[in-house]
């Protein structure tokens, strides 16, 4: 174990003798999302730089305080990517704390390869738990069944079962063309256009609506994409522009996401009705990530999200007191308790971040 | 057996269950005392055939209650040994759970119980259009119930995704009884993904009681390029091409010359006996992707040195070209009295070493190992001929196949790519996971069923065992066959 690695271990021995809550905390892009974090900062971006990257393998191993924009841009210069499109929303993001939040981009929802979230890439982690012992799940093969898949369940873990301080991430090739079509849809027809296009073997990369229009991403191999293109019709969108809009989405950076509203996070089915709730919206992933500008009660909102089969997040801002996650069910949340005071006896990682008593 | 514990669980199953859906006579358990992993067998002290998740849910209270220990089983095709019976367990088949609840073309979901045959998924969204993604060798036998266990994989994985990437949701019983639903129709579900953790968990953390899968839609057309290598080193340099050129085939398997040889005569696929490996690479989609893909495809094989190229020209040649592939294990079953399945992965840049190390290994132990090889993913599959009837050839095949999953280790790869660690690979566990990593493992074991009655003694080994392990293998450096105490 090099000396970064075993600092951070003997920090934590240390924190969980003394019971001192620690409050894991790198570019601090993500401090709004989640419950309030508390404690005392560690910061693990002394375990930092990318350990190995081989193309052909389509695997990156990162230390987890490396910057995500620096592991994009090395992808990048061997044309690949993270495929689940991941937002930094921020210039501080690291590769731990995409992984710890656990949010993906507007390719979640896509066709082929790179379809999922996070955890559906992650292949491996390297983790410090509460005893302060490095432990290593996964590896850095596709394919890996030894043991519990603890790597992935890491993913949007937000810090709660110990440092994350190394992952190993499947990588995909970048598209060698994409496209952007716009259409003018209104809200029911728009995700009903998009649950038919998802039963037909397009080559969708990404989709949003707002205020009436539907912009979609086609990406794949070339022949396929304007195959599609031509099939779907509507109109299309220059690509520098299409770029700066997806990265718009990505980041949150659209005007949509600006102001003091509080920002709702709805996931539900994706053949869901339009919600109930009167409020400014924006669509994502063929229609099961609805983001809503309200300033209802947490109960208002989660009642609405339960009705169309899903669930509601506080994502940013508004009255945080009731949590900011949706609650879960008795015999759920038992086994996170567990879980918790397997990774961490003490508590001391992340305390509330996730849950109030975890 | 304590008879007198299994007279007084047989009395209380049957106060709830069928008289037939309750076995303890030896004739009626006989069939429970394996699984696809035959060299290890136990007899169950009950067999329990539940048909509704009420009856379940009672099962596990009962067994709660009278700390039995219960072993789930969905078809019985797994190749590690994950359902191998407890001997003072209750063996609990979800063979009756076979039916499909529904299937949502629009949200292209199915929602189906446990028992589902994988094949019976994509055979009834066929008429959508839509299909199932992960297809094991065995689906058409295996179940949903066991894919979910097992994390499943199968030849289109690269390009589709193993099990945990297509199942949305699923719902089940924890061993006190109390019912979970873990994923759902909505993505990211709140909380800790207890999903991911439960798929690949070999029935040890919850029974499966009902399962939601993603359907893809059907591509319109698929071709499939057989080339021919002199060299499994070249072929392996090839399919690093492949992927470094920035294609994803659907699948891309390989089988070495001793496979191909073992498979022709029973497949009459057409492949190179000469080559000294046959890969096979294949593109789906539009039809003017597919022809622009294959291009590319072929493009790169050949400048990786393929000595001979053919690319299917009609769906039955593709299948034709996919047959051998298919049967290899049938034709290992036919060439020999039995066959051993190992399932290491490695990274794929090693695989001419491995293939080579196995090749050396071969007069060791005196006997004959083909492989096939999802190359696409790294996930080695040699075959070990040997005859089952002969107890010195019996441990032969299984040091040989422990040397095997070693090497994989050494290599930076894993012991089981897709067919879970079950008893099988209990052992080789000790070589790739430090003791604190183990002790994880059981950690969460104990957070999902903190009584550690379901499934117990499967996949995490005890400190004990691997005390025992590591002083095998000191002893000479290496393992020896002719020392193993393990049959």
């Amino acid at each position: 174990m090099d000396q970064a690695l075993s600092q951070l271990c003997e920090t934590v021995r240390a924190a969980s003798a003394s019971r001192t809550a620690l409050r894991i905390r790198a570019g601090g892009t993500k401090d709004f999302y989640g419950n309030t974090p508390q404690g005392t900062l560690l910061d693990p971006r002394s375990a930092a730089g990318i350990v190995d990257y081989e193309p052909t393998e389509l695997v990156v191993t990162a230390r987890a305080g490396t910057p995500l924009a620096e592991l994009e841009q090395l992808l990048a210069e061997n044309g690949q990517m993270l495929a689940f499109e991941p937002p930094h929303f921020g210039a501080g993001a690291t590769i731990g704390g995409c992984i710890a939040g656990g949010l993906a981009g507007p390719r979640r929802v896509s066709f082929g390869p790179t379809y999922g979230g996070v955890r559906d890439f992650v292949l491996g982690a390297k983790l410090i738990n509460g005893h302060g012992e490095l432990l290593s799940f996964g590896g850095t093969v596709m394919k890996n069944v030894a043991g519990y898949d603890v790597a992935r369940l890491l993913a949007g873990s937000m810090g709660i079962l110990g440092v994350i301080v190394e992952v190993s991430i499947k990588v995909l090739p970048r598209p060698l063309s994409h496209h952007t079509l716009r259409f003018e849809l209104s809200e029911a027809a728009a995700i009903d256009r998009l649950n038919e296009w998802a039963g037909r073997p397009l080559p969708l990369s990404a989709s949003t609506w707002h205020e009436g229009t539907l912009y979609l991403r086609l990406a794949g191999a070339s022949a396929a994409v304007s195959a599609a293109r031509h099939q779907l019709g509507g109109d299309h969108i220059d690509n520098a522009e299409a770029d700066a809009f997806w990265n718009s989405i990505r980041e949150q950076t659209h005007p949509f996401f600006a102001g003091e509203l509080p920002l709702w996070r709805v996931s539900v089915p994706p053949t869901a009705a339009p919600l109930s709730i009167d409020a400014p919206l924006l669509i994502e992933w063929n229609g099961s990530l609805r983001w809503l500008r309200t300033d209802l009660s947490a109960q208002q909102v989660r009642e609405c999200a339960k009705r169309a089969g899903g669930h509601a997040t506080l994502f940013r801002g508004g009255d945080r007191s009731a949590g900011v996650f949706t609650p879960l069910s008795p015999a759920l949340a038992t086994i996170h308790q567990r879980l918790k005071a397997q990774f961490d006896p003490a508590g001391i990682f992340n305390r509330g971040r996730l849950y109030a008593d975890l | 057996m304590d008879t007198s514990r299994q007279r007084g669980l047989v009395a209380a199953l049957r106060t709830f269950l069928p008289e037939q859906a309750v076995l303890y006579r030896e004739e009626d358990t006989r069939p429970y005392e394996c699984d696809g992993l035959t060299l290890f067998r136990q007899l169950p002290m009950v067999v329990a055939l539940p048909e509704t998740e009420d009856q379940v849910r009672r099962i596990l209270q009962l067994c709660h209650e009278r700390q039995v220990p219960v072993v789930p089983r969905g078809a019985g095709t797994g190749l590690s040994g994950s359902a191998l019976p407890h001997h003072a367990g209750l063996l609990l088949s979800l063979a009756k759970f076979n039916r499909i609840l529904s299937i949502d073309p629009r949200a292209r979901t199915a929602t189906v119980q446990p028992g589902v045959r994988n094949l019976a998924i994509s055979e009834a969204a066929a008429r959508h259009r839509l299909y199932y993604a992960p297809d094991p060798s065995s689906q058409i036998a295996c179940t949903i119930g066991g894919n979910v266990a097992e994390n499943s994989g199968g030849v289109h994985c690269l390009k589709y995704g193993l099990t945990v990437h297509n199942v949305l949701r699923v719902r089940g019983l924890t061993m006190e009884g109390e019912p979970i639903e873990l994923g759902g129709l909505a993505p990211d579900a709140p909380g800790l993904d207890l999903l991911a953790l439960v798929i690949g968990s070999e029935g040890m953390l919850a029974v499966v009681t009902e399962v939601t899968v993603r359907l893809v839609p059907v591509a319109q057309t698929a071709r499939c390029i057989m080339a021919s290598f002199a060299d499994v080193g070249e072929a392996g340099d090839a399919v690093a091409a492949l992927i470094a050129n920035g294609i994803m085939p659907a699948g891309l398997e390989m089988l070495d010359q001793a496979a191909s040889r073992l498979v022709e005569p029973f497949a009459n696929a057409g492949y190179d006996l000469d080559a000294a490996a046959v890969l096979l690479c294949e593109s789906d989609g539009t039809p003017e992707e597919v022809a622009e893909e294959i291009e590319r495809m072929s493009a790169v094989l050949r400048a990786a040195r393929a000595t001979r190229i053919q690319v299917s020209n009609s769906e039955s040649e593709r299948l034709r070209f996919w047959a051998g592939r298919k049967n290899a294990f049938p034709a290992a079953g036919r060439a020999s009295p039995a066959y051993y399945c190992m399932d290491g992965t490695i990274p794929r840049r090693r695989l001419g070493e491995v293939l080579r190390a196995i090749q050396a290994l071969e007069p060791k132990y005196g006997l004959r190992c083909p492989n096939v090889f999802h190359a696409g993913d790294g996930n080695l599959h040699p075959l070990i001929l040997f005859d089952d009837a002969d107890p010195d050839s019996v441990a032969r095949a299984e040091a040989f196949g422990a040397e095997i999953l070693e090497l994989c280790v050494q290599m930076g790869g894993t012991v089981t790519g897709e067919h879970g660690v079950g008893v099988e690979k209990l052992d080789q566990m000790c070589s790739q996971f430090d003791r604190p990593t183990l002790d994880t493992f059981l950690a969460v074991k104990n957070a999902f069923d903190p009584a550690g009655l379901l499934n117990p003694g499967k996949v995490v080994p005890t400190l004990h065992r691997c005390a025992e392990y590591g002083r095998m293998r000191v002893q000479g450096g290496k393992l020896s066959f002719p020392d193993l105490p393990r049959f």
